[in-house]
């Protein structure tokens, strides 16, 4: 047991930021369905996530009051009319991260909505779940989201997911004034009233990205979700840096302008894991004997068993987030009020920007909940998401290395992601330039009848899907001057990837150094919870 | 000339003129074809429900029960020879349709239609159908039904052509023979390709739907293959080669 003196000179107690030296422990860091503890370089700088904030101590409380003093509408009981056509549209299972225990936040925002609708002589309710292209969600998870009681009641003919494929079920608004078109599910654009159920789980999500996006369709999507938008974009969870927003922004502006959408934006805080593994949101240097046997019990069991086992375990772990804000009204003034406690929550401030970048990647990304992390989602972990957590400044030097934690086995859920196969396989062998693969070969998955079937029907990401993941790699893959995935255990999909691969992290960081100079600097983002940088 | 294609167009009229957006968005010609396998693929039936319908409508007493018997007991033999070889069960199974006359034969499709094909479709197939025609492809059955049985089908789900084997005729009666080559196995692979090379097609970006290892030869010639309600053996094919797999209902 190290002298309380040493400690305190090893980290600041109030800080987020820890520079490693000679006696740090080693870091407990996510190796996809495992973790790996590994001691880090002399001199590395390990950001860690902020401590959960307090929830809101009453979350139904806090819902009615939200809906009746929201931002920039009436509140939500003088909307309401007998009569009236109303359509609650409900973010997808793509957030939070693991899914939250229940009752899930969207179902405490229906039930409040839901009664007072009844009470006002509302009874056309429809809802409608915005996956966009994403997935639809399957019954179980549809009943899990909103509780039995509502689920029971509008499941299945009031309560369904969006089909961006229904020929009949689109209907188109004016461009915007860039020329973008812009698309919304027709029972929504029929409505009059639509109330937005969100759920903030990083910066990206919410205000117009959730109309212009959510029950939107591909004609409307592909003009943000694009190279060319990417390229323009220094972050996604910055909206002043990103083109992917403004492009948002246009069109959910002229969709404000169509229709009358009340938005209730909820926030939540970092608090990933429960009681048997909430030391793994602490700092190392924080753990106690208990939770070292934990984590090794816990990385050994999970090393030991099947990958599909681990996976399976992982997934069924709730995370207890707790509400932190519930902002309603119209778009962009809850919007803001949701960033800034989004911003609160997340941000750490960080002098100045790494040569070598280190991510542990996950389990678990917003596209493979109950499915299996391919190697294009670590792809889309990396380079996409982990990448533009900054509010501007990636953490990563440009030039530099970034270095991936996964075991990038050649893994794809047949069921979940059946147009990543065949990208994968058919398309990158032949080609990785993003511009390229959108001109030759988007149109052509997005129109695959097959993918659209499987998309309508079973419950597939879109055919055009796998486009959009490489895409959103592509402002990290311009940025970066390499990737190495340290553990990978094959070549082939690094290879195919356009990365190095090394078995250690060790190795990995000799490579980089080997690449950046002796001399360079090293950042582990030790992720997940969530954690953001801004980069100063 | 392929089998079936040269009959009397069963292009629905619908199909003539494309629709609006078809001809603003692409369509001056299609470059592509969904080439879809009929029998388990888009319905549940398969030419022996066919038969059997004709067997029960044989136009006497006598006949009737006569086909209808000779049917019945020939239907483990019709199970393992299929099982076996499709090509030796088509052969054999269309020498049960000798007699039979042409304009009975077409009259009885009508009502074959609606009694067993028609309730057999499964409800998807023409979601599937109508989305290959918005990707731009033609859409062409591929069956080793006879063209006749299929015309009322092709005519329903909106396709454009039909594939399918042919009885041969003499005086007006079915010799029991099917004009060669019979449209089964390797042979539907050739007639997709002949049609691809006839009809200006680029087979890379063809599609095609089947049930049936018997189908592989089928899938594999086309850029695109899926597999549709597959048995064991396709589906494992289908794994291997990372086709997608669509199991309609």
């Amino acid at each position: 047991m190290r002298p309380f003196k040493t400690l305190q000179k090893l980290y600041d107690e109030e800080s987020q930021v820890v520079i490693t030296e000679k006696g740090s422990p080693p870091r407990a860091l996510f190796y996809g369905e495992g973790f790996l503890q590994e001691d880090l370089p002399v001199g590395t700088r390990v950001i860690f996530p902020r401590p959960p904030m307090a929830g809101v101590p009453n979350v139904k409380a806090a819902i009615r009051w939200a809906i009746n003093h929201p931002d920039g509408m009436d509140p939500l009981h003088a909307l309401l009319k007998p009569g009236m056509r109303l359509t609650c549209v409900i973010d997808d299972i793509s957030v939070p991260l693991p899914p939250m225990v229940t009752p899930d936040v969207r179902q405490s925002i229906l039930e409040v909505v839901l009664e007072l609708a009844a009470d006002s002589g509302v009874d056309d309710v429809h809802l409608v779940i915005a996956n966009a292209l994403h997935r639809r969600m399957t019954e179980a998870e549809m009943k899990r989201m909103v509780g039995e009681k509502i689920y029971d009641a509008y499941y299945p003919d009031r309560y369904y997911n969006h089909d961006a494929e229904d020929p009949d079920g689109i209907v188109a608004l004016e461009r915007t004034s860039h020329g973008e078109e812009v698309s919304v599910n027709r029972r929504v654009a029929e409505s009059d009233l639509i109330v937005y159920v969100n759920v903030n789980f990083v910066p990206m999500n919410g205000g117009h990205k959730s109309m212009g996006t959510g029950v939107s369709n591909y004609a409307s999507l592909r003009h943000h979700h694009n190279p060319k938008t990417i390229r323009e974009s220094d972050s996604y969870m910055e909206p002043k840096a990103s083109a992917l927003y403004r492009s948002n922004e246009r069109i959910g502006r002229n969709i404000d302008k169509h229709l009358k959408v009340f938005h209730i934006e909820t926030t939540l805080n970092n608090r990933m894991f429960g009681a048997p593994t909430d030391f793994l949101a602490k700092r190392e240097e924080d753990y106690t004997e208990g939770d070292r046997l934990k984590f090794q019990a816990m990385r050994y069991a999970l090393s030991k068993l099947p990958r599909a086992a681990a996976r399976k375990i992982l997934n069924a772990v709730p995370a207890p987030y707790d509400v932190t804000g519930v902002f309603a009204g119209a778009t962009e003034p809850a919007h803001a009020k949701t960033l800034e406690t989004s911003w609160k929550q997340y941000v750490v401030p960080v002098e100045g920007q790494s040569d070598i970048v280190i991510f542990p990647i996950p389990f678990v990304s917003p596209y493979s909940v109950n499915s299996i992390l391919n190697p294009l989602l670590v792809q889309v972990m990396g380079l996409g998401y982990f990448f533009n957590l900054n509010r501007g400044v990636p953490l990563v030097k440009k030039g530099g290395v970034l270095i991936l934690l996964h075991p990038a086995y050649d893994e794809f859920d047949p069921e979940h992601h059946p147009s990543y196969i065949e990208f994968f396989h058919r398309l990158l062998p032949e080609t990785r330039d993003s511009m390229k693969l959108e001109h030759k070969y988007e149109k052509e998955f997005a129109e695959n009848p097959s993918y659209v079937h499987l998309y309508r029907k079973n419950n597939a990401y879109h055919g055009v899907h796998p486009f959009y993941m490489w895409y959103w790699g592509e402002n990290g893959r311009q940025h970066v001057g390499k990737v190495i995935v340290a553990g990978a255990e094959n070549n082939h999909v690094p290879a195919l990837l356009g990365w190095d691969r090394t078995d250690t992290l060790t190795e990995a960081i000799e490579e980089a150094r080997g690449f950046m100079g002796r001399s360079a600097t090293i950042s582990l983002l030790r992720i997940a919870p969530t954690v953001m940088v801004d980069v100063k | 000339m392929l089998a079936g294609v040269g009959e009397p167009s069963p292009v629905p009229a619908s199909l003539t003129s494309p629709p609006l957006e078809c001809q603003e968005a692409r369509c001056h010609m299609p470059s592509k074809a969904a080439f879809f396998d009929v029998d388990g693929t888009l319905v549940k039936t398969n030419v022996v429900h066919v038969y059997a319908y004709y067997a029960m409508n044989r136009g006497s007493v006598l006949g009737i029960a006569g086909r209808t018997l000779s049917t019945a007991l020939s239907v483990p033999l019709f199970g393992a020879m299929d099982t076996l070889d499709r090509k030796t069960f088509n052969e054999f199974f269309y020498r049960y349709y000798a007699g039979l006359t042409e304009d009975r034969l077409v009259t009885i499709a009508e009502d074959m239609f609606e009694d067993v094909l028609q309730p057999a479709l499964f409800e998807q197939s023409q979601d599937l159908i109508d989305q290959a025609r918005r990707s731009g492809c033609k859409v062409v059955l591929v069956t080793g039904a006879l063209d006749f049985t299929m015309r009322p089908l092709a005519r329903h789900l909106g396709a454009d052509d039909l594939i399918a084997n042919k009885m041969q005729f003499v005086g007006g009666k079915a010799t029991g023979k099917v004009i060669p080559p019979i449209i089964e196995g390797a042979n539907k692979a050739n007639s997709i390709r002949a049609y691809c090379a006839k009809e200006g097609l680029t087979l890379d970006k063809c599609h095609g739907y089947s049930d049936s290892a018997s189908d592989y030869a089928m899938l594999a010639v086309v850029g695109r293959p899926t597999a549709v309600n597959p048995d064991l053996r396709l589906r494992s094919i289908a794994r291997a080669y990372n086709w997608p797999i669509l199991d309609l209902k």
